[in-house]
């Protein structure tokens, strides 16, 4: 025998279901009213520093088909590279975001602030990125990945180096589309299958 | 503890995110291996919600959807608990969101069909902050089962949804509580995707009678843990990473 561990387990995860926009996004689900507005409506406020960008796309399955109920999580820093609630952030980034595919069509739409370049532990620079989580139903747990800016310098990125192979680092860049507009689709599996994150 | 490392997901704690028998996530799960890495401050920080969020009414969903106008239909239900780390501690002032089917079984969704009939009075949906002790709470109903269509017959067992935040957006959890004694957990695709039966046993909420009030409602506890941090004063940088 030895001595047992005092620590515990993380509880399982579970899918969000089909019916996640009713706990999460109730007013987006139709049902008004209950609070003031939905959380994480934007991530920034007017007046934010930095450059508004914004980003569409949609959660393809297997078949290439968009999830039609898919739910997004998105955490950022802001234009300085610095996460809210560090010291100096700005306070008119909250740096998170809640959006869904749109029942109809699957595409979804983030407007947000470039975030900057944040420094990892390290001292290196991680090049701009957005986090993103995503559930649905049939999703059993939640699935990280980032989003990267095609115009930005990615070389050196400490994350995108570690892809292997590395082809596969460009489904995490959007590709621009227009002056600050960017398009980024998500893919479950199949080719082009999306660099999903264990971090 | 705030800062620091996450310790790396047990992916052997949580579902597998392919199982035929729930279908929907055979074509939904990436098949190729996730990219494990150390966490970095993208996932060691994360957003906080202040008190100012959160209404009188939110973790009330008896109440909540009609104003405190009337009452939601069902067995009046509290669901309460602790939200704790891996390192054993609480959790404090972090959100906890839940929603649920009504007494019938039925969602107050566009997307749901099933003919057991709306509640006007609930809608399903409530959240709160854990306490700094990390507690939470909330009243509702007991949800009813309902079916699916999944394979030829199924049914969900009881559920309520949980979505917890923690400290950090690598803590970011979904799961679904369900209640003691419900037969249908072991007949449910989706409970079954858990393939560690302690980690499910885990997801069922026992009845809590002492919790509970005299003449008016029962108590289910349901203690959630998120991913914990890193506790040490060593930390290496490795080479070529």
């Amino acid at each position: 025998m030895v001595q047992p561990l005092e620590t515990l387990t993380e509880t399982a995860s579970q899918t969000a279901g089909p019916y996640v926009h009713i706990g999460c996004i109730p007013s987006f689900a139709g049902l008004p009213g209950v609070y003031p507005e939905d959380l994480g409506l934007s991530p920034f406020s007017e007046g934010a520093a930095g450059e508004v960008v914004t980003i569409t796309g949609a959660v393809l399955d297997g078949m290439g088909a968009p999830l039609r109920d898919a739910m997004i999580e998105s955490w950022q820093a802001d234009a300085a590279g610095r996460y809210p609630g560090t010291p100096g952030a700005d306070p008119l980034v909250s740096g998170f975001c809640r959006f869904a595919a749109d029942k109809d069509t699957g595409e979804f739409t983030l407007r947000t602030i470039r975030p900057g370049a944040v420094t990892g532990h390290d001292g290196r620079a991680m090049a701009p990125h957005v986090s993103l989580w995503i559930v649905a139903r049939g999703i059993n747990i939640g699935l990280h990945t980032r989003l990267y800016f095609e115009d930005a310098d990615n070389a050196s990125d400490p994350l995108l180096s570690r892809i292997d192979p590395p082809a596969r680092a460009q489904t995490l860049i959007a590709q621009r589309t227009a002056p600050g507009a960017y398009r980024f689709d998500i893919r479950l599996q199949g080719a082009g299958e999306t660099v999903f994150l264990d971090i | 503890m705030t800062t620091g490392r996450l310790i790396p997901r047990r992916r052997d704690a949580h579902p597998v995110p392919r199982y035929a028998d729930y279908k929907t996530s055979v074509t939904r799960s990436p098949t190729l291996p996730l990219l494990s890495l150390e966490s970095t401050p993208s996932e060691e920080t994360g957003p906080r919600f202040g008190h100012g969020l959160i209404g009188p009414l939110d973790n009330d969903l008896i109440r909540n959807f009609s104003g405190g106008e009337g009452l939601a239909i069902g067995e009046r239900i509290r669901v309460h608990g602790r939200v704790l780390d891996e390192n054993g501690r609480p959790v404090p002032h972090t959100l906890v969101e839940i929603w649920q089917a009504n007494a019938g079984g039925r969602y107050r969704h566009v997307k749901d069909g099933y003919f057991a009939p709306l509640d006007p009075n609930f809608g399903g949906c409530g959240r709160t902050l854990t306490d700094e002790h990390g507690v939470y709470e909330f009243m509702t109903v007991r949800p009813g089962a309902y079916p699916w269509p999944n394979r030829g017959n199924d049914w969900r067992p009881m559920h309520i949804h949980v979505s917890v935040f923690g400290h950090a957006f690598g803590q970011r959890l979904i799961t679904q509580m369900y209640f003691e004694g419900d037969p249908l957990i072991d007949r449910c695709p989706i409970a079954a995707t858990v393939r560690d039966r302690a980690q499910l046993d885990r997801l069922v909420a026992p009845l809590d009678i002492g919790a509970s009030r005299p003449m008016d409602y029962l108590a289910y506890r349901f203690d959630i843990v998120l991913r914990g941090r890193r506790q040490t004063m060593f930390e290496n940088r490795l080479e070529g990473m």
